[in-house]
């Protein structure tokens, strides 16, 4: 009893098994991935377009944290995405090995016998000549060079070739599957040991360096990846350059940046490099990219004590076509050591600015993303930043709870060309020096990427290979004609030559056009031996069986 | 470097006069397949018998000559010579064509794929060629399952699609000529681009083809179905050959070009790979393809629904083409709109 219910239950596990690794599995597996694939087209994802699936939910307020639940916005870190396609591995790993098994054998088996009946093949071509079994075998075999041959003698001075050819296409269909479970396998070790960074950078000399996860304004690390032992290196932004166009279209980007790593970091050699989008610094493992840039007003403000204060914080671009920018540039007073009044009299100038200002009324917007004529429009407040409370602040806004709770103040609203400025009624002044530009920095590190550039080409070569060969077989038979074996039993050679030459082919693979290359070689294989009978090639257009066979 | 107004001036004209010629030849094709000899089902499945029985090549050559060469022959049949003018047409279409894609490249610069109006002219380009290729290889004597005169029953329905799509792309997809975004600013359009262009063109061929495949078919399950139009189609299995050969052709630059993106997307975007939009459509339409692969080694899946995978194909590289480019906001929206 119990033997028959393990052994059914071996039948069952069998049988899961033969079916997860059918083709038929495998094509409704790929056909579902490309499906389950989909939403991530149509929706915009939380790892692509943060700005997007919130203005998804904005628009469908309903349907959108369903289709959140349901992961439609996270669609290739899903559950079920990631189960299709870890079922198609699975089953393409239980393909994989039996057929190479198979392979390997059929690599060291001779060539199919011969057929009894070649006429039933679905080439097939037939020839008497005057020549005898052996100088068409001859000729047969010199013809037949480049393929593997196999020669059998099959009695009554019959003999027969059986050649095949093509055996690269199941290698390129092999190296193709297993370069693409290759690829899948460096692609989740990528994400796992890799990291990507995000950092902004003054384009005034100041500078970045990878000493660990507290330099970069985000972080993204894998799974494996806890911050430390960055590769060490840093960069140093010395300028930036943007063209446009007369239509504001920009026509390059350009950052003139120095860099350390290795040895120069030990005695502090900076070297130079033109970052540029498409051209990445590659340092130690890792790279630099240049992803976007934008602009930092300068700000300086002379307290009424007289001490004063220069900063300049970037702004964030707002509209990318016109670069107007909005941003708080923020100062705590100086001079004050009672900790209770510095907080009280802190200083933000929050507002827009404009690289190519233009105003309607009072109200600022910009014409041009370059530095033309560039002014602000500011709002000063003072009081309570509450930068203090510990908790993390925009370096982009202030803190509007502060100003609801009447901690900070609005004491001025103004627009500021630059080189002009503005008094407080406590006698603070803000200056509107000028403006520096700053970069976007992305780092990203990806140990595992030059083995998915090698899976990718042998991808590319194995399915060319796979594609483009074709695997085909052919038999050559060649005895004596029906009445020369009858009166000369033995074969003695003595007995006047007339050659029955027959010949069969066939395509193992569904890839029509074995046809051309078969009537070329069967009429060589007939005809150079001397006179023969018209070839007669009983499947002109051998697709009709090709395509049940 | 400036633009050359007077060189893009010209690459306008021509791309308007090629739309007109298009449309000039898909007429004439169109003549010729409604007012030819049918190809009854029944005379086919008789030369289909007698190329089985042993006289492959009874098909009349009449037509074995180069496309492009229109010879008055008096005892051609008056729709034969309209089909003759058409593939002469196409000739000449293609020519300006190319004309209006060398001139813009010339006044520009650059490469002339950088926006999705030359993408879209370009992809049609291919499309034309890939069917002239067709036509011209299949009047070697040595084919003698369909002749170029059965085949060119099919140039209607190449150039239809093609002319559509070169109408979207010269109105709702114009971009003025101007000089490329950084982004693009790479020797990269050259290799990725290039590949996808011709990639996407053939498969819009093989698309076709497996559209009418599929209103073949159902015409010789019954004959009685779409009689007038079914029957003047090529037999099926010209045409499943035709979309699987061209597929497979085509399948390994497809790839090139997907892996070719993604080392670019490497040196541009800080990663090989990251499901924009682009990319997943891209990778779908490559994994329709691999799907229909499969189905042509998978018993019971040849024939229609192989066609109908292809044809899925199709559709994916087409939303991947106008969708994912004007619709969805990516890192690939380079449209120039
Ligand atoms: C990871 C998913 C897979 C992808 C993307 C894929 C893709 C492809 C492609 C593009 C081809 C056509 C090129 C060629 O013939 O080499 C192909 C062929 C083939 N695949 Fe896959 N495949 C996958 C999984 C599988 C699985 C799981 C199996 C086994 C059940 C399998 C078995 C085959 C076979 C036998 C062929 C040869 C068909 C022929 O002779 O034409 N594949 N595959």
């Amino acid at each position: 009893m119990r033997g028959s219910v393990f052994s059914d239950a071996l039948a069952f596990l069998r049988n899961t098994w033969r079916g997860l690794t059918s083709m038929r599995t495998a094509l409704v597996l790929l056909f579902l991935l490309a499906l389950a694939a989909l939403p991530g087209a149509l929706l915009p994802q939380w790892s692509t377009s943060r700005n997007g699936v919130q203005d998804y939910f904005d628009k469908h307020p309903t349907i959108a944290p369903v289709l959140d639940e349901l992961g439609a916005f996270n669609v290739f870190g899903s559950v079920w995405f990631s189960a299709i396609y870890v079922l198609l591995f699975v089953s393409l790993v239980g393909c994989l090995v039996p057929r190479t098994g198979e392979y390997l054998r059929n690599m060291r088996a001779r060539p199919v016998r011969t057929p009894r009946n070649l006429a039933r093949m679905p080439h097939h071509s037939q020839a008497t000549v005057d020549s005898s079994v052996d100088e068409a075998i001859a000729v047969a075999r010199k013809r037949l060079r480049g393929w593997r041959v196999d020669e059998r003698d099959e009695g009554n001075g019959t003999r027969s070739l059986s050649a095949e050819r093509g055996y690269l296409r199941e290698a390129g269909n092999l190296v193709f599957h297993f370069a693409l479970l290759g690829l899948l396998v460096v692609m989740a070790a990528g994400a796992m040991y890799g990291y990507e960074g995000r950092v902004i950078v003054k384009a005034d000399g100041s500078s970045f360096c990878n000493s660990g996860t507290y330099n970069y304004d985000s972080f993204e690390p894998g799974l494996r990846v806890d911050g430390t032992g960055l590769n060490p290196y840093c960069v140093r932004v010395n300028d930036f350059d943007v063209k446009y166009q007369p239509n504001g279209q920009p026509k390059s980007f350009h950052a003139d940046v120095d860099y350390q790593a290795g040895e120069s970091l030990d005695n502090d050699v900076w070297k130079p490099y033109g970052l540029k989008v498409n051209e990445p610094l590659r340092l130690a493992g890792d790279r630099v990219y240049l992803t976007g840039n934008g602009y930092a007003p300068v700000f300086t403000v002379t307290f009424p004590n007289g001490a004063k204060r220069t900063s300049s914080v970037q702004w964030k671009p707002m509209n990318m076509q016109t670069f107007l920018s909005q941003g708080a540039t923020k100062f705590s007073p100086p001079g004050m050591p009672d900790e209770q009044r510095r907080q009280r009299n802190q200083l933000a100038i929050t507002g827009l600015f404009a690289p190519t200002a233009s105003f309607e009324g009072k109200v600022l917007s910009s014409k041009f993303p370059d530095l033309r004529d560039p002014a602000v429009a500011i709002d000063v407040l003072k009081g309570q930043l509450g930068i203090a409370t510990g908790e993390g602040q925009s370096i982009f806004s202030i803190d509007q709870s502060m100003v609801e709770s009447g901690k900070l103040n609005r004491v001025a609203r103004e627009n500021l060309r630059v080189g002009e400025q503005l008094r407080l009624d406590d006698g603070t002044v803000i200056h509107f020096d000028g403006v520096k530009r700053f970069v976007n920095l992305q780092i990203a590190h990806d140990p595992f990427q030059e083995y998915a550039l090698v899976f990718a080409i042998a991808i590319i070569v194995g399915l060319g290979a796979s594609l483009s060969i074709k695997r085909r077989r052919i038999w050559v038979r060649a005895g004596p004609t029906d009445g020369a074996a009858r009166t000369s039993p033995d074969g003695s050679g003595t007995a006047p030559t007339s050659t029955l030459i027959e010949v069969g082919g066939l395509a193992r693979t569904d890839q029509a056009g074995y046809g051309e290359e078969f009537t070329k070689l069967s009429g060589d294989v007939l005809g150079k031996s001397g006179h023969h009978s018209a070839p007669e090639d009983s499947h002109g257009s051998a697709s009709a069986r090709e395509r049940n066979s | 470097m400036p633009i050359n107004q007077t060189l893009s001036g010209y690459s306008d004209i021509a791309f308007t006069t090629t739309v007109a010629l298009y449309l000039v030849a898909m007429l004439l094709y169109f003549v010729e397949f409604a007012y030819g000899k049918p190809r009854r089902a029944v005379r086919e499945r008789e030369s289909e018998l007698t190329a089985v029985g042993g006289a492959g090549g009874a098909v009349p050559s009449t037509t074995a000559k180069t496309p492009g060469r229109v010879e008055p022959e008096p005892r051609r049949p008056l729709p034969e010579r309209f089909g003759g003018m058409a593939v002469a047409m196409t000739v000449l279409s293609l020519l300006v064509h190319a004309f209006s894609l060398v001139t813009r490249g010339l006044a520009v610069g650059r490469v002339p794929w950088g926006n999705l109006y030359e993408f879209g002219s370009a992809i049609c380009l291919v499309a034309v060629v890939a069917w002239l290729v067709l036509l011209y290889r299949q009047s070697r004597p040595v084919r003698k399952s369909t002749t170029s005169t059965q085949l060119r029953g099919l140039g209607g329905f190449v150039l239809l699609p093609t002319v559509l799509l070169l109408f979207l792309s010269g109105t709702a997809l114009y971009a003025r000529a101007s000089p490329l975004p950084p982004a693009l600013q790479s020797y990269w359009i050259w290799i990725h681009v290039s590949a996808a262009i011709v990639s996407s063109g053939v498969l819009l061929f093989a698309g076709v083809a497996s559209v009418l495949f599929m209103l073949r078919v159902r015409h010789e399950n019954n004959p009685l179905k779409m009689v007038r139009f079914g029957s003047r189609l090529p037999n099926s299995q010209t045409l499943d050959r035709l979309a699987y050969r061209t597929t497979v052709l085509i399948m390994p630059v497809w790839t090139f070009a997907i892996v070719a993106g993604a080392i670019w997307a490497e040196a541009a975007w800080g990663r090989f790979w990251g499901w924009d939009p682009k990319e997943t459509s891209a990778f779908i339409a490559w994994v329709f393809y691999a799907c229909y692969l499969h189905a042509r080694a998978t018993a019971g899946w040849r024939g229609t629904r192989a066609a109908w995978v292809n044809i899925l194909g199709l559709a994916a590289m087409l939303f991947n083409l106008l969708f994912v480019n004007l619709v969805i906001p990516g890192m690939h929206s380079y449209s120039g709109l």
